[in-house]
């Protein structure tokens, strides 16, 4: 009996183990399951860290996805052709969305990927679209998705080297040349630590000090205690959560009391909460929609920034991140395209996109190129900072 | 490097150290009295830390603590019925696949309880910018509160094991289980109390550094392969040894932060891991007829 009990557990367990880490799930918008006009609708696929690390990334912009495409169907489509979105969860982890790419692209036929979320994910899917000759939207920030540029692939999130050209200009204002810089051990540190490198002399910054830490890692005193050794004048961390809270609380325990400049990856709430009173004073660049309702009425984006918010927070009942606004942008782009080609064939949807110039969306104005696949300048970022737990527009100290 | 500087560095390695030393100590209690090691020793602490934050929403902190602590202490208890005690018969090796395993299913069900949010909960003492000063260097209140807590676990532990029957039962069977049996304790329910302290002050250890640390679902893997490494370091089952392995470590991998790149803190780790394996794999402080004993 003991016995039984036990290989029937011994099972239970293993299953358990196989099943627990493989989270594809799959989900198809509430448009699908009812009965299509006859017009064939136009397959989009998605890949969202729905859950696992990047999970504040990828459940806004699943949202904003659902949201985005159902809006769009119930107005009858593009030209009369309805979308049908199937989002996958890549759990945050390369390899699965390098198989449910393959899946988007083999079985389901997508015109389009929307996603991923992180730039790890996305540098892995990235020969697989250009390949299968289907185009991909990412929402994730590293230059190296659009540079060297590949013909299908393209991101929506501002570019991280015009987000180190912000921050730098914002320090020559504040007077402040010499800087310590931390950044995490994934993808998106990596990048940033390297754009923050190469544009440093240009701007007359030096970087006196330079260390990468563990994503996972729970205490970063001794780091920064070897930042503070340095006597730098203000510090920039580039990492995504939990290591951007945890280094603001660290500085300031440990007495390192400079600015601190974050990426533009800081731009969610829960982040400012998160680090309590350490966050406030934070520096970063980031897109307009947290400050949507601070705008001046002559903003060109303003309108499209409150509409996004007001229907993302009604239906979701929580705050808008602008993550959720880079899943916008990329339907946005991808569904004025197909507007613009009259077709849903990839080649010419593709080169459509490339023609758009002057589409407002969340993240900044998108002017497209065949040499330029993200769109966006410099001015798509705005210098935010963080006044009693909420987000400001930073106002240069005069 | 200035005497500040050595200060804030050493107060780095303690603070980290001490949180290993915890993790190892859990380890060691289950190891004394079963021979195995319990791999989800890790989600102990983020499982309590976990319970602590959901409840402190309701009832005040110290008892949303406490209750924390008694929950998890409860699951410890469930776990060794349900799986291990069922399995009394397998080998050491098959007992401490299952604790892999049980890791696993313990790590997805904080992530369906959960979710993925980093969460914290409130400081003891003070803000996320309050700081002290000793001896020119600063730091949180909450580390006093870490290394006090680790201390007073510690002590009462010793105490527990030295001076009370039932924590002298639990030695007794972790010396000879038979013999203990003959002498008429249950070893049966020492397992399972082994289990539970071992949860217990994981849980207790868990929510002191979850102001600090923050708390991730996932955080329990990283830190039960710390904690690991230091109980080898110190020698498998004994406990003092453990704190002494424990706060060598973080020191360590301060001070190396501090003249190497901060990317390599994590190897030195696993280096000495390797080194104590190959050259002293019955631990630093671990007598040789003991070691011989152990082999199971």
């Amino acid at each position: 009996m003991g016995k039984r009990l036990a290989v029937v557990l011994s099972i239970l367990i293993v299953g358990l183990v196989l099943g627990a880490p493989q989270s594809g799930k799959r989900e198809k918008s509430p448009k699908q399951k009812a009965k299509q006009a006859a017009a064939t609708p136009i397959k989009v696929g998605a890949i969202f860290a729905v859950t696992g690390g990047a999970s504040n990334l990828g459940a806004p912009e699943q949202k904003t996805a659902m949201m985005f495409v159902e809006k769009l169907n119930s107005a009858g489509g593009i030209n009369g052709q309805k979308i049908t979105l199937i989002v996958k969860d890549s759990g945050s982890k390369p390899e699965n969305a390098i198989s449910l790419t393959k899946q988007l692209i083999d079985e389901e036929k997508v015109l389009a990927i929307i996603g991923p979320s992180t730039s790890g994910e996305t540098m892995a899917i990235k020969n697989i679209c250009q390949e299968g000759k289907t185009i991909l939207l990412s929402c994730a920030a590293a230059e190296d998705i659009v540079n060297p540029i590949a013909s299908w692939v393209l991101k929506t999130p501002q570019k991280d080297s015009d987000a180190v050209r912000r921050i730098y200009q914002t320090m020559k204002d504040m007077g402040i040349t010499k800087i310590g810089v931390v950044t995490s051990n994934d993808g998106f540190g990596v990048a940033g630590g390297a754009q923050l490198a190469k544009l440093a002399g240009e701007h007359g910054i030096t970087i006196a000090i330079s260390e990468v830490y563990d994503k996972q890692a729970t205490d970063l005193t001794d780091v920064l205690t070897k930042i503070k050794g340095q006597d730098v004048k203000a510090v920039v961390n580039w990492s995504i959560v939990p290591a951007q809270s945890l280094v603001a609380k660290n500085m300031k325990q440990i007495g390192l009391d400079v600015p601190l400049f974050q990426s533009h990856g800081f731009g969610n709430i829960k982040y400012v909460q998160a680090g309590g009173e350490a966050a406030n004073g934070t520096i970063f660049p980031c897109g307009r929609l947290l400050v949507a309702e601070s705008l001046p009425g002559s903003n060109p984006q303003k309108k499209v920034l409150m509409s996004y918010k007001q229907d993302y927070e009604k239906r979701y009942k929580e705050d808008a991140s602008t993550f959720g606004g880079h899943a916008y942008d990329a339907l946005l782009i991808l569904t004025e395209a197909i507007k613009k080609a009259g077709s849903a064939d990839p080649a010419k949807v593709r080169d459509a996109i490339e023609n758009l110039k002057g589409v407002v969306g969340t993240g900044g104005i998108f002017s497209f190129s065949p040499q330029d696949h993200n769109g966006l300048n410099q001015d798509a970022f705005e210098m935010l900072t963080v006044k009693n737990g909420k987000f400001a527009i930073y106002e240069k100290k005069k | 490097m200035n005497f500040p500087q050595i200060v804030q560095y050493s107060l780095s390695g303690i603070t980290v150290g001490s949180i290993y030393a915890i993790t190892a100590i859990g380890f060691n209690i289950v190891y004394c009295t079963t021979g195995v090691i319990n791999f989800a020793q890790g989600e102990f602490l983020v499982v309590g830390a976990m319970t602590a934050i959901s409840l402190s929403r309701v009832v005040p902190l110290p008892v949303a603590i406490a209750l924390a602590v008694l929950l998890t202490t409860a699951l410890g208890g469930l776990i060794e019925l349900v799986f291990i005690r069922r399995a009394r018969d397998a080998s050491v090796l098959r007992l401490i696949v299952i604790t892999i395993g049980l890791s696993i299913v313990i790590r997805e069900a904080m992530l369906h309880i959960w979710d993925e949010t980093v969460r914290s909960l409130p400081y003891f003492t003070g803000t996320t910018v309050s700081t002290i000063t000793i001896l020119g260097a600063h730091i949180s209140p909450q580390i006093l509160w870490v290394l006090g807590v680790s201390a007073v676990i510690v002590t009462a532990l010793t105490l527990f094991f030295r001076f009370t029957t039932v924590g002298r039962a639990m030695r007794a069977c972790s010396d000879d289980r038979m013999a203990a049996r003959l002498c008429g304790i249950n070893d049966r329910w020492m397992v399972t109390l082994s289990f539970m302290l071992s949860a217990g002050i994981g849980a207790l250890a868990g929510c002191v550094i979850s102001p600090v640390t923050q708390t991730q679902y996932d955080m329990g893997a990283p830190l039960a392969i710390k904690g690991f490494t230091v109980a080898i370091l110190g020698g498998l089952g004994n406990s003092m040894a453990a704190v002494v392995a424990g706060l060598f470590l973080g020191l360590l991998e301060a001070f190396t932060v501090s003249q190497f790149a901060a990317a390599y803190k994590e190897v030195v780790a696993i280096v000495v891991l390797l080194l104590i394996l190959v050259f002293r794999p019955s631990g630093l402080f671990a007598r040789r007829d003991v070691s011989a004993l152990r082999t199971a």
